[in-house]
């Protein structure tokens, strides 16, 4: 065989192609850009190039009071707000020792899972519209809409919230507002059933995801992978549940895990089928959430000019995109020393160059979008 | 394992390379001599009692005036369920640490952001490139000392307030 090929290698003269891909391209979710160099079909690399979306936020941090950074953590990742305000705040608390209200609690807990099922939609949305389904991504963002007004109704704005401030949170869950979310809910709980039938028994849709660039739970771990990645490698781990915070302690829930559902354990049909089971995880929270919220203030009452203790705090929240930590140093002043926010995506990104090693160009996009990406979050 | 037992374990294995542990804080640290923080980060790993499986964090923290740049290390471990905070102060003139990657392979990225924003050289690194910042940028913007260049490949950096513009 060896001796055949020679000849032939002569005569065809082969080399590899380098492609460019972004940074503006529908599938990269935002700004980001690969160079791939291919062998045909095939990929022998793919480098990833951020930093196209860099705002240094943790720079703005230095030169923000702690109350005014607060609008700002909205951009780090902007399909996940309520989050990075969360994250922030609670490390601001840690520092300045405030306690939150109950009622506080609960308004940011509802806020947060409504956001999370924004999030997870237009992650499976756009993961189906990236391997050629367009129809489901328009169904995903039908519903999104609908929390985006809802999210409106509680704090006046469908992107960037800035509803959760150092202390509670900004305004109060109404009472009619709840009652929306509870009609929402029973639409919605319904409507899980309907991404199933156009994405998650899709014949072709999983004989596009199964098997491919499947990860193993040491290199999750080499690579930091967190949140629905890590979890869709078996990994039970949720910081909800593990290292408590707020009042998740008190609301009962599941955490799915990857099980090598329809192929290998880790795969991307697994890292898509954790994210549809905890859209009904969320649904559950809220439900929970709507049911005891207790009566009393939404904030308790913090100095205008809050100005914690000397001192350092790393606060981890759960983000749709995992394990989101808020490294916060302070030198008793008004300002925060430094800011440090750490984001799943950015680890995520970290094993793109490992895993495109081999596979094909379409399993590229695939495997992007499994891990969820999302280039404000990378680059912040 | 609290972090007291973490620090004795490690001073008993590591004596004269760690130090200056506070234990009273929220996030406790400890100080580790930044020529061996490779293998004291490699024995927290691989020891079964202490099993860090993850490197969380990776950062730095400009100290001007104590003239100190500290890289700072925070992990985790899922089986064990505690967290350590490991901190290496290098000069901030020439701030150098070897390289994390071999321990932690996220530590690559990581690595290259603090390379990034704040200067540090990480020895031993396979790819220390700028990652957010084009290539030709100058400076490091998060250290506290940090200028902003006046003009960036022709285009001005600077801009006259909104409001002055218009009153004049």
């Amino acid at each position: 065989m060896s001796e055949a090929a020679a000849p032939q290698s002569e005569v065809f003269h082969t080399e590899d192609m380098t492609i460019s891909i972004g940074p503006q391209h529908p599938s990269t979710h935002g700004v980001l850009r690969f160079v791939v160099r291919t062998d045909g079909e095939v990929i022998k690399d793919a480098i990833p190039d951020v930093g196209y979306l860099h705002r240094s936020i943790e720079k703005i941090g230095e030169k923000c009071t702690w109350h005014g950074y607060v609008p700002y953590t909205d951009r780090a990742d902007y399909l996940a707000a309520m989050f990075a305000n969360q994250g922030f705040c609670m490390a601001a608390e840690k520092l300045g020792s405030t306690e939150v209200t109950r009622r506080g609690e609960f308004c940011r807990v509802i806020a947060c899972e409504l956001n999370r099922l924004a999030s997870h939609l237009i992650s499976v949305g756009t993961f189906g519209q990236d391997i050629g389904a367009v129809t489901p991504f328009l169904h995903a963002l039908r519903e999104r809409e609908t929390i985006n007004d809802l999210m409106e109704e509680i704090c006046g704005a469908r992107l960037t919230y800035n509803y959760i401030r150092i202390g509670g949170v900004g305004y109060d869950i109404t009472p009619e507002t709840c009652g929306k979310i509870t009609v929402f809910l029973d639409h919605f709980e319904l409507i899980v059933d309907e991404y199933n039938r156009l994405l998650s028994y899709n014949k072709i849709y999983i004989e596009r995801l199964v098997n491919v660039a499947a990860i193993t739970k040491e290199e999750a771990f080499q690579y930091n992978l967190v949140g629905p990645n890590l979890r869709a490698c078996g990994v039970k781990w949720d910081i909800r549940r593990d290292i408590p915070y707020s009042v998740y302690p008190e609301l009962d829930f599941e955490i799915p895990v990857g099980n090598g559902e329809k192929g290998t354990l880790g795969d991307c049909y697994d890292r898509y089928w954790v994210r549809i089971r905890e859209l009904e995880e969320s649904c559950k929270i809220l439900r929970q959430a709507l049911k005891m919220i207790p009566k009393g203030p939404a904030i308790s009452k913090v100095a205008r000019k809050f100005k914690p203790p000397a001192g350092e705090a790393y606060v981890r929240v759960e983000a749709p995109r995992g394990d989101m930590g808020f490294y916060v140093v302070s030198d008793g002043s008004e300002y925060p020393y430094r800011v440090r926010i750490r984001t799943g995506s950015f680890t995520a990104m970290a094993i793109i160059d490992k895993l495109s090693r081999g596979i094909m160009v379409a399993d590229l996009i695939a495997l992007i979008a499994s891990l969820d990406v999302d280039a404000p979050e990378i680059d912040r | 394992m609290e972090a007291q037992e973490i620090y004795n374990k490690l001073e008993r294995q590591f004596p004269g390379k760690v130090g200056n542990f506070h234990g009273d804080v929220f996030d406790p640290y400890l100080n580790v001599d930044a020529r061996s923080i490779v293998d004291v980060c490699r024995y927290l790993r691989d020891d079964p009692e202490t099993a860090f499986e993850v490197l969380s964090d990776l950062t730095a923290l400009d100290l001007p005036k104590v003239d100190s740049l500290q890289v700072v290390y925070h992990l985790y471990s899922y089986s064990k369920r505690h967290q350590i905070v490991l901190k290496a102060d290098l000069p901030r003139e020439t701030p150098s640490v070897s390289t994390m990657e071999g321990v932690w392979k996220v530590a690559n990225w990581q690595e290259r952001e603090v390379f990034d924003l704040f200067g540090v050289m990480f020895e031993g690194h396979t790819d220390l490139r700028r990652i957010m910042l084009p290539e030709d940028w100058i400076g490091h913007p998060l250290r506290k000392d940090y200028v902003e260049q006046e003009e960036y490949d022709g285009i001005s950096t600077q801009r006259a307030p909104l409001v002055e513009k218009l009153l004049r």
